[in-house]
């Protein structure tokens, strides 16, 4: 075999490739590839100003234990449940295979979505907040809904809320009041929770991104993975290590792009590829010591990732319910054998097999999620739902393209989108946070 | 408001039911494993000491509540505050069920005075004989040796004569069957009319015309007795036919059917908590060998086990939470029918691989009798064939979900 491809080698390097024209194709990827590798310094975005003093971090507070089993939202939830659902099959749907492939949400779509309020549901009210009282199953409806449209779009569109969640959450009474006003204005700023690193069997408790406490702060060292509207961000949540006397801990820190050594690269992966993803390179970035959110603890870093999770199960489940809503009316149309296919129980059971599992991730993300509300332990809870969603949730992503056979295969039709998309849910960390 | 925990008003009633499990159903579980067709006779007291329960309310849902007895599917004893949001007693059943099936599930079908035949008279059943039938400990016998899920196709037969019912044919897999009070017999009127004419009829244990052919000796569930009967120009009341005895073809078999709608969860119910004893147990013995369970690891930094561990219980959540949304379902007046099934075939399926697979991580531990994960794994694969079999419950699922009838989806 080796003795076989050196031969290969030989022949190839002998002009073979030219005599079949082959030349100009493998050029081709070699330029495609190394332009996505073309890094940048991050631009400078607003300037984010203090203008109302608050005396005391703002917070909202937690529902409190709830008596009865229930699966209603509430009246508000339902109707911003809807309200998303319909923005996200009228809008996201008709926009997702352009944006897939420009690997880039319209600001236009960005800009209706901001107006659902999406980043206002974590904020207090007393800081323009939309919500009394803490509701990460509200944001999980929501990311839910907007999922249905399309996984990457959504990726777009929640990854300010996440960060404005996470500084309603830990951010202290001067990082609230530089920051959040901007979050529940007009013009919300592009922003994202960079946790995850790029190297295999990443664990987001051991980072390698260090930071290292100086006389004016900390400098940050490290490259994150797959954030969000990397290039347009206006501001960023990066986790690293910090690097203590007494050992390391992990710890989040704000981090305002255009300063010295924070750059940008592309990185476009296999789906959500519309959330314009990429990576977020820093060599001794300096940022002060007000940057370090929720004082460093470890509860914050371990709560910021489990929330973020949830919100990657959401996700998963939008999606699947986007997978079986257009697998049901296929297989009932597509007709072989002189009959529709979904008259035959392997593609029958299949179908109720997605709906089956679909329901079991969904049950599972609202109870962690309503566990989060009501201020139980959710850690369990969530690791189960992540569970159900990365496994279930990509098992449904590829019977939607077993579902419609070599249809399936081709961009006529969304489930290969899906399918790629469906593959974050078991690898993606940070980026979000419900 | 979105809630998925355990209601607080059932964590009394849960306590109760893990009591009655831990104390008297897990320290029996292997001797009437062994010595099957023997009376479980230590249940005589312990129903005495439910119905004693019943009374104060405390057990309702765990004992006779929970296949449909005293407070059956028609009892709304449980009032809440919000009137729009309803716990009962679906709820309460399911719940109690499936801590007794902690302690063990064999035992638990053969609870005096328990049965799916409860389930059928309270779902069916006029006033006058809820009266006479309610209370007492009724098995239902509907499979025949021609007719297994397609109960459609029963060909015992139902023919008036006089006052009475004269019934004919042959009922096997009934749980329970020969030490129940009474039978709650699935057959038709009129066998050219199709399901419409089937109805079911009560049949006392003693009629001399219910004829015990034998007993069955099975892989699992061994504490409970499977009865196979011949009915032989067995007469009966004809006021012992439950519901209408009009032939209404739109209608008729509907109404047999929705029973299913209520038992279904139940069953599942059984299945959650069978596998719950497997992977606590799994749980413990992975732990004597030193395998940490760490939630937060993602599942490659985690050993092979712990992370096999983790991947069944998120399946065991996922069948438990399905379950609690058809018993909360049918709490609340909605149509059930397709979560019903969902919460049967996740939850039946589920249960299975679970204990297969915490037998196959504990070695020759978890397959030698010294524990009873193989028992577990013996009981629990009845739970994903009766009361409809996977496969019945993805056809149900599948038919409803593309509108599909019974005809166009076979």
């Amino acid at each position: 075999m080796a003795v076989g491809l050196r031969a290969l080698n030989r022949l190839a390097s002998n002009g073979l490739i030219d005599r079949f024209g082959l030349r100009d194709p493998a050029q081709r990827v070699l330029h495609t590839a190394s332009k996505a590798t073309v890094r940048t310094a991050t631009r400078a975005g607003r300037t984010f100003a203090t203008t109302q003093k608050l005396s005391k971090p703002a917070r909202q507070p937690r529902t409190g234990r709830s008596d009865l089993f229930d699966l209603t939202p509430d009246d508000e939830q339902q109707m911003l449940r809807e309200s998303v659902r319909d923005f996200a099959l009228a809008k996201l749907r008709p926009a997702a295979q352009q944006a897939d492939e420009a690997c880039a949400t319209p600001n236009e779509l960005l800009e209706q979505a901001n107006e659902l309020g999406l980043t206002m549901v974590g904020v207090p009210e007393e800081l323009g907040g939309a919500v009394a009282e803490r509701s990460a199953v509200t944001t999980v409806l929501m990311a839910e809904a907007l999922a249905q449209g399309d996984m990457g779009i959504a990726v777009a569109c929640l990854a300010p809320a996440g960060v404005s969640t996470a500084l309603s959450l830990w951010g202290d009474a001067d990082q609230q009041a530089t920051y959040l006003p901007e979050f529940v204005g007009e013009n919300v700023p592009a922003a994202a929770l960079a946790l995850l690193e790029p190297r295999p069997l990443f664990n987001p408790f051991e980072l390698q991104t260090r930071a290292r406490r100086t006389a004016g702060g900390f400098v940050l060292d490290g490259i994150k993975s797959l954030v969000p509207r990397a290039g347009d961000a206006e501001l960023f949540i990066v986790a690293a290590q910090l690097e203590d006397s007494d050992g390391l801990t992990s710890a989040l820190f704000i981090v305002e792009p255009g300063g010295a050594g924070l750059s940008i690269e592309p990185e476009p992966g296999m789906g959500i590829r519309a959330a314009a993803t990429g990576r977020l390179v820093l060599e001794g970035v300096k940022v002060p010591g007000g940057a370090l959110l929720g004082e460093g603890r470890a509860d914050v870093m371990t709560e910021c990732i489990h929330l973020s999770r949830l919100g990657w199960c959401a996700l998963a489940v939008g999606t699947g319910q986007a997978v079986l809503d257009y697998v049901i009316p296929y297989v009932n149309e597509r007709k072989a054998f002189g009959e529709p296919i979904s008259s035959r129980q392997s593609v029958a059971f299949t179908v109720a097999n997605i709906a089956i599992e679909l329901d079991g991730m969904r049950l599972a993300t609202y109870r962690a999620a309503s566990r989060v509300d009501q201020g139980l332990p959710f850690g369990r809870e969530v690791a189960l739902a992540r569970r159900l969603c990365a496994e279930r949730g990509m098992a449904i992503g590829s019977d939607g393209v077993q579902m419609l056979g070599g249809h399936g295969y081709v961009k006529e039709h969304p489930v290969e989108r899906w399918y790629r998309d469906m593959r974050a849910g078991g690898v993606m960390e940070g980026a979000l946070v419900v | 408001m979105i809630n998925l925990e355990t209601p607080k008003k059932f964590e009394f009633l849960v306590s109760q039911a893990h009591q009655v499990a831990a104390e008297i159903f897990r320290p029996n579980a292997r001797k009437y494993d062994g010595d099957e067709h023997s009376y479980p006779k230590e249940l005589d007291m312990l129903a005495a000491v439910i119905d004693g329960m019943n009374e104060g309310g405390a057990l309702s849902g765990a004992g006779a509540g929970a296949v449909g007895g005293g407070n059956g599917a028609k009892a709304t004893k449980a009032k809440d505050k919000d009137s729009s949001n309803r716990n009962g007693t679906n709820i309460a059943s399911l719940l109690g069920l499936t801590e007794l099936c902690w302690g063990d599930v064999g035992l638990l079908l053969t609870m005096p005075r328990q049965g799916l035949g409860q389930a059928a008279i309270a779902a069916v059943a006029d006033e006058e004989q809820l009266g006479r039938f309610g209370g007492k400990w009724a098995a239902m016998a509907i499979t025949e040796p021609e007719a297994g899920s397609d109960s459609a196709a029963i060909r015992t037969t139902a023919t008036l004569d006089g006052d009475e019912y004269v019934l004919n044919g042959e009922k096997i897999f009934v749980t329970a069957g020969d030490r129940a009070e009474l039978i709650v017999v699935w057959a038709t009127l009129d066998r050219k009319q199709g399901r419409a004419a089937i109805k079911s009829f009560v049949v006392e244990r003693d009629n001399p015309g219910l004829i015990l052919e034998r007993l069955e000796h099975k892989l699992g569930i061994r504490a409970s007795d499977t009865a196979d009967f011949r009915l032989e120009n067995c007469r009966i009341p004809k006021e012992n036919l439950l519901g209408s005895p009009e032939i209404e073809p739109k209608r008729g078999f509907a109404g047999v059917m929705q029973t299913f709608d209520n038992t279904r969860p139940l069953v599942a119910g059984m299945a959650i908590g069978v596998s719950r004893a497997c992977l606590e147990r799994t749980r413990e013995l992975l732990a004597e060998a030193g395998v940490e369970i760490d939630y937060d690891l993602p599942p490659h930094s985690l050993l092979a086990a712990a992370s096999e561990f983790i991947a069944m219980e998120s399946d065991w959540e996922a069948a438990r939470l399905l379950t609690m949304q058809a018993a909360w379902m049918a709490d609340n007046k909605k149509p059930n029918s397709l979560q019903a099934s969902m919460a049967k075939a996740k939850a039946g399926r589920t249960a299975t691989d679970i204990a297969l697979r915490c037998v196959a991580l504990c070695g020759s531990i978890g397959f030698g009798e010294g524990e009873l994960l193989e028992k577990w794994a013996r009981d629990v694969k009845i739970l994903d064939l009766f009361e409809g079999t996977q496969q019945i419950q993805l056809l149900i699922v599948a038919r409803q979900l593309l509108g599909k009838t019974s005809a166009e989806l076979k």
